[in-house]
C-alpha cells in the first residue's frame, strides 16, 4: 500500500517535471517569437523590387505574411515560399486580405541576382523587399528575429546566411499575431488565417 | 500522414518517371533523385534522393558530381535555437540496414555553378560517391518549385 502511494507520488512528480520542462522549452524556443508574446508592432522601411521605398504603415488593413530569407538559399527559402504561394492560391477571394512579403537578408546580392524574377516565380502576389544593410538590420530587430552572415568556402561567393526561418503574421492593425515555424504545412497556415478574417 | 495520402493520391496517376528508377551499387540502392526548378542559372539548384543500405556494413555518401553544375556539394539544413543555417556536410552516414533521405529541410545536395537554369521536366545525371560501395549514377528529374517529391507508383517514401 505504501509502495503504491510512493509510486503514485513518483508519477505525479514525473509528470510535473515534464510539464515544467516543456514549459521552459516553450519559453526558450518562443523567446521573442512566441505565438503568445506580448503585443508589439514591427516596423520596416525597405525598397521594393523597383527601388520604391515601402513602409510597414502603408500595409495597414491587410494581414502580412513576412518571410526573411535570401534568394541564393536552395532548401529552406523555396520550401517556405512555395507554402506561401499555396496559401495565396487556396485563399481564393480572401487573397486580397493578405500581403506576402519576402524581406531579403542578403540585399546587395539579391538585388544583383534579381528580386522580382525570384518572387514572381513562386507567386505574383509576393512582394520582394531589399533595403540597405542598416534598414534590413532595423527591420529584423523590429521583428525580433536574427540573421547573420556565415563565411563558408563551400557556398556561392564564399558565404551563406543563417536566419530565423519562420513565417511571421502581422495583423491589419500592424500588430504581431504569431509565427509559423519552418515546415508548418500550407493547409495549417490557411486555416489559421481563415479564423482571423 | 499527409505524405502518405499525397503519395496514395498521386500513385493513381503516376507514370514511371525517371526519378522512380532504382539503381544499386553493392548493398546500396538509390532512388527518387529529384531537383527543383531554379530561377535563373546564377542561383544554386538542389538535389534530393533516397538511399537505403541493405547490407551489414555502414557506409557514407562522401560526394556528388554532375555535368549540370560546376560545384555540387553536400549540405545540411540545421535549425537550432530558432535559426536556420546550412553547413557543408563532409559526409552523410548511411548506416547498415537503414535508409537516409536527402529531402527538404534536411540533408541536400547544393548544385552551385549551374551550366544552365533548371527547368521543369529537365533531367540530368548525378553520380554519388560512397565511402565503401563506390560510385553510382542516378537520373534526376527537375520538378516544379512547389513539388514535395517525385510521384512514384511504389510510394517508396
Amino acid at each position: 500500500m505504501r509502495l503504491r502511494r510512493l509510486q503514485l507520488g513518483l508519477w505525479v512528480a514525473a509528470i510535473a517535471a515534464m510539464i515544467i520542462f516543456a514549459g521552459t522549452r516553450w519559453a526558450i524556443q518562443g523567446e521573442g517569437v512566441a505565438e503568445t508574446s506580448p503585443a508589439f508592432t514591427p516596423v520596416f522601411t525597405l525598397a521594393d523590387e523597383e527601388g520604391r521605398i515601402r513602409t510597414s504603415a502603408e500595409f495597414r488593413g491587410k494581414f502580412l505574411l513576412v518571410f526573411f530569407g535570401f534568394t541564393n538559399c536552395p532548401d529552406v527559402c523555396p520550401t517556405t515560399l512555395s507554402d506561401v504561394a499555396q496559401v495565396m492560391d487556396d485563399l481564393g477571394a480572401d487573397a486580397e486580405k493578405v500581403q506576402p512579403l519576402f524581406v531579403s537578408i542578403d540585399p546587395e546580392r539579391d538585388r544583383r541576382l534579381g528580386l522580382a524574377a525570384y518572387t514572381a516565380a513562386f507567386h505574383p502576389a509576393i512582394l520582394g523587399l531589399a533595403g540597405t544593410e542598416a534598414e534590413t538590420q532595423a527591420a529584423a530587430n523590429s521583428f525580433k528575429i536574427f540573421y547573420g552572415r556565415e563565411n563558408d568556402a563551400a557556398a556561392p561567393d564564399g558565404y551563406s546566411m543563417a536566419h530565423s526561418p519562420g513565417l511571421f503574421l502581422i495583423g491589419p492593425d500592424g500588430e504581431w499575431l504569431r509565427q509559423f515555424t519552418y515546415g508548418t504545412p500550407a493547409a495549417e497556415i490557411l486555416s489559421y488565417l481563415q479564423t482571423r478574417f | 500522414m499527409k505524405h502518405l495520402l499525397l503519395a496514395a493520391t498521386l500513385s493513381l496517376t503516376a507514370s514511371a518517371a525517371l526519378a522512380c528508377e532504382t539503381v544499386t551499387v553493392g548493398d546500396l540502392s538509390v532512388e527518387h533523385g529529384w531537383s527543383k526548378v531554379t530561377i535563373g542559372a546564377g542561383r544554386p539548384g538542389v538535389f534530393y534522393v533516397s538511399i537505403s543500405n541493405s547490407g551489414a556494413t555502414d557506409d557514407a555518401l562522401v560526394g556528388i558530381s554532375t555535368p549540370a553544375a560546376g560545384m555540387p556539394m553536400l549540405h545540411e539544413t540545421v535549425v537550432k535555437d530558432g535559426v536556420a543555417s546550412m553547413p557543408h556536410a563532409m559526409s552523410i552516414p548511411v548506416p547498415a540496414g537503414q535508409s537516409v533521405q536527402l529531402s527538404p529541410g534536411g540533408y541536400h545536395g547544393m548544385l552551385m555553378g549551374l551550366t544552365a537554369a533548371l527547368k521543369e521536366g529537365d533531367s540530368f545525371p548525378v553520380t554519388l560517391s560512397f565511402e565503401k560501395a563506390g560510385e553510382v549514377t542516378v537520373n534526376v528529374e527537375v520538378l516544379s518549385l512547389r513539388a514535395e517529391g517525385p510521384d512514384c507508383a511504389d510510394a517508396g517514401q
